[in-house]
């Protein structure tokens, strides 16, 4: 029964953090027509933000280093982010296989300098030591906090998002320019204003899921590397450019990975997962849940 | 370009043949490995530069290839390799016996990496998918067959990959004529595939694959069966990456997991890119190029390599896009230009 429960908050976790990474993508992607490869150095961002705060700002064991962290990791995230957009993403609008070629040097930069400045070693993220301890429902089952954490922080970014997005004038002029740009050009939106803003929110997102990836376990140049995958065959499952389509796919393979996993081995869950997707694709190409569009490309 | 071909090619024949009879053995090998990547890259630009479908997961080709051959050579050095002596796995799989056999053996190095790409690529074609997913689903696919080789130390030598060869072709693994024998044998597929690449160009399927990489749905309106080009596109990718694979074998002197990374695999789309996409040459040249700057600058600034390396790939895609041969070709082919300007794209203009 623990491992059910264990593997249940495994999944949740990993559904939050795959969730938080793939909204940027799926964004980014919807919109610009970019697939951002370097994605995963801005989680590693988000992470080494987290370390920073620990290592440098704050000693103690306190909730506002985790705060600190967070707000760091978007921040420094969002910056690089945007930075990244205004020198190189801009030339690539509309053409997604040759921004995967650049953001993928771009991410070998960035794995290098952050090797340059931390070290090529995994290093320990410093959280409040409350969050390694967890809630015991029963003498032999217990869940960890910081998991339950990770999850918790995940629905009310989700929230915020959701209600940006659909229920404010500005999320609806992000709506406006992801289904139609020359038309929303020509009613009045700064529309490369849009991108630059939205590309820096989507990387700084990503950087928040990084800190909740340093709360789970070591960290280090290549953290980002190991979520890269999953978060695109999250993006794939589920769809570009819309938050249902990103939460219904990041459930669906953050769930099923751990459960697999505790029936077989960690490398056969992956091929069952991705012989997964390759079904769901068979029957919708664009995902479970594509951006509604008429012509035929 | 150049007014007459059939002088630099008589030059370039030269050139290539007189390394056999001055350079030192070990930068043979080393430049033969670079011809068996410039083979894998001509595989990778069969598909991105005449198919217009990327391909970031050919590393899976090129090892199962390369694992092919390897299991023969392993078969020969030792009837039972050491890396299942060490797994505990008791006696040969059923799955080995047959590559005792040299044929079988080279039948496997096409056999497999055409089946994997044929169960990857009808599924994915033939339902349409846009040349992005596949783009992402190959890197997916090369990942996880890395992670299970890697799993299954038993029976496939896990992280460390097979190696241990002690013969090839009747000669020795240390015997300096194999090295020239190797060279002589890579640099002769090279130059056969690339004569099947100019073949294949004019021919009716290369004419169709072309069209499909500049307008795939006004072919698929003119009524052409778009998918099933593609996947034959990409099964003689697969197959031609697969022989690349088992000629790096004995060159190198082992197979692992890591051939198969994510890495490996972007580094074979790199070469067509700084070389030039659809050209013939370009591959080898890009290949050729990135290999000697590796080989030649990762040893005295290994960190610095990096960021030099990351540079290449932005610049292929910013500032060269139709890559070393495409600068060469004309002025007006150095920088990408768009038809519309940049920020106003309509759905339906490319």
């Amino acid at each position: 029964m623990q491992e059910i429960i264990s593997s249940l908050i495994n999944g949740l976790s990993i559904s939050s953090i795959l969730l938080l990474t793939a909204l940027g993508l799926s964004i980014a992607f919807g919109m610009m027509g970019i697939i951002n490869f370097a994605h995963g150095e801005f989680i590693m961002i988000g992470s080494y933000s987290s370390y920073i705060i620990g290592m440098y700002v704050i000693k103690n064991d306190s909730w506002s280093s985790l705060i600190l962290s967070f707000i760091l990791a978007f921040s420094l995230a969002a910056f690089v982010g945007w930075i990244l957009e205004r020198l190189i993403i801009r030339h690539l609008y509309n053409r997604p296989i040759d921004s995967i070629l650049a953001t993928w040097g771009i991410s070998l930069i960035l794995q290098q300098t952050a090797k340059d400045v931390f070290g090529a070693n995994n290093v320990e993220a410093h959280i409040p030591s409350i969050l390694t301890r967890g809630i015991a429902i029963t003498p032999t089952i217990s869940i960890p906090y910081n998991r339950l954490l990770i999850f918790i922080f995940c629905i009310v970014v989700c929230t915020s998002v959701y209600f940006y997005l659909y229920k404010t004038a500005k999320g609806r002029i992000l709506q406006a320019v992801m289904q139609n740009r020359a038309m929303a050009a020509c009613m009045g939106v700064k529309v490369r204003k849009v991108y630059s803003q939205t590309f820096a929110f989507g990387c700084g997102v990503a950087g928040l899921a990084g800190v909740c990836i340093s709360m789970l376990g070591s960290i280090g140049p290549s953290t980002g590397q190991n979520y890269i995958i999953d978060t695109f065959l999250v993006v794939i499952l589920g769809g570009v450019g819309g938050l249902r389509g990103t939460i219904l796919g990041a459930i669906l393979i953050g769930m099923l990975n751990p459960f697999i996993e505790y029936v077989t081995s960690a490398s056969t869950a992956k091929v069952i997962v991705l012989t997964l997707v390759f079904i769901v694709l068979q029957l919708k190409p664009a995902g479970l849940v594509p951006l509604k569009d008429r012509t035929i490309d | 370009m150049l007014k007459n071909k059939k002088i630099l090619y008589t030059v370039a024949i030269i050139l290539v043949i007189l390394p056999l009879f001055f350079m030192s053995d070990f930068r043979l090998s080393l430049l033969s490995k670079f011809w068996v990547f410039a083979i894998a890259a001509v595989a990778v630009n069969i598909l991105w530069g005449y198919t217009g479908i990327l391909s970031l997961g050919h590393g899976a080709y090129f090892a199962l290839g390369g694992y092919a051959m390897a299991m023969y050579l392993k078969l020969k050095a030792q009837p039972l390799p050491d890396f299942m002596d060490w797994s505990g796995v008791e006696s040969l799989p059923w799955f080995w016996k047959p590559f005792q056999y040299l044929p079988v053996a080279l039948a496997m190095v096409v056999i497999l990496p055409v089946a994997l790409s044929l169960l990857v690529g009808i599924p994915l074609f033939k339902s349409g998918t846009k040349g992005v997913y596949f783009t992402i689903i190959s890197q997916a696919i090369t990942m996880i067959l890395a992670l299970l080789f890697i799993s299954e130390q038993g029976y496939t030598g896990g992280t460390n990959g097979i190696t241990g060869f002690q013969s090839f072709l009747g000669y020795q693994m240390n015997d300096p004529m194999l090295v020239k024998v190797l060279y002589m044998i890579s640099l002769g597929v090279l130059i056969l595939v690339l004569l099947f690449n100019r073949y294949m160009i004019k021919s009716y399927g290369g004419t169709i694959i072309q069209a499909i990489r500049d307008r795939e749905t006004r072919l698929r309106f003119l009524g052409y069966p778009t998918d099933w080009f593609k996947i034959v596109s990409l099964a003689t990718s697969a197959a031609i990456a697969g022989i690349a694979g088992a000629l790096f074998v004995p060159i190198v002197g082992i197979i692992s997991p890591s051939s198969m990374g994510i890495l490996a695999s972007t580094e074979l789309a790199i070469f067509v890119a700084v070389g030039g996409r659809a050209t013939i040459l370009g591959p080898v040249i890009g290949a050729l190029v990135v290999n000697f700057a590796k080989t030649s600058l990762s040893e005295s600034m290994p960190d610095f390599w990096w960021y030099f390396y990351g540079a290449v790939f932005v610049a292929a895609t910013l500032v060269f896009p139709k890559g070393i041969i495409g600068f060469f070709n004309g002025k007006e082919n150095r920088k990408w230009k768009p038809v519309v300007p940049k920020w106003i794209k309509f759905n339906f203009q490319k």
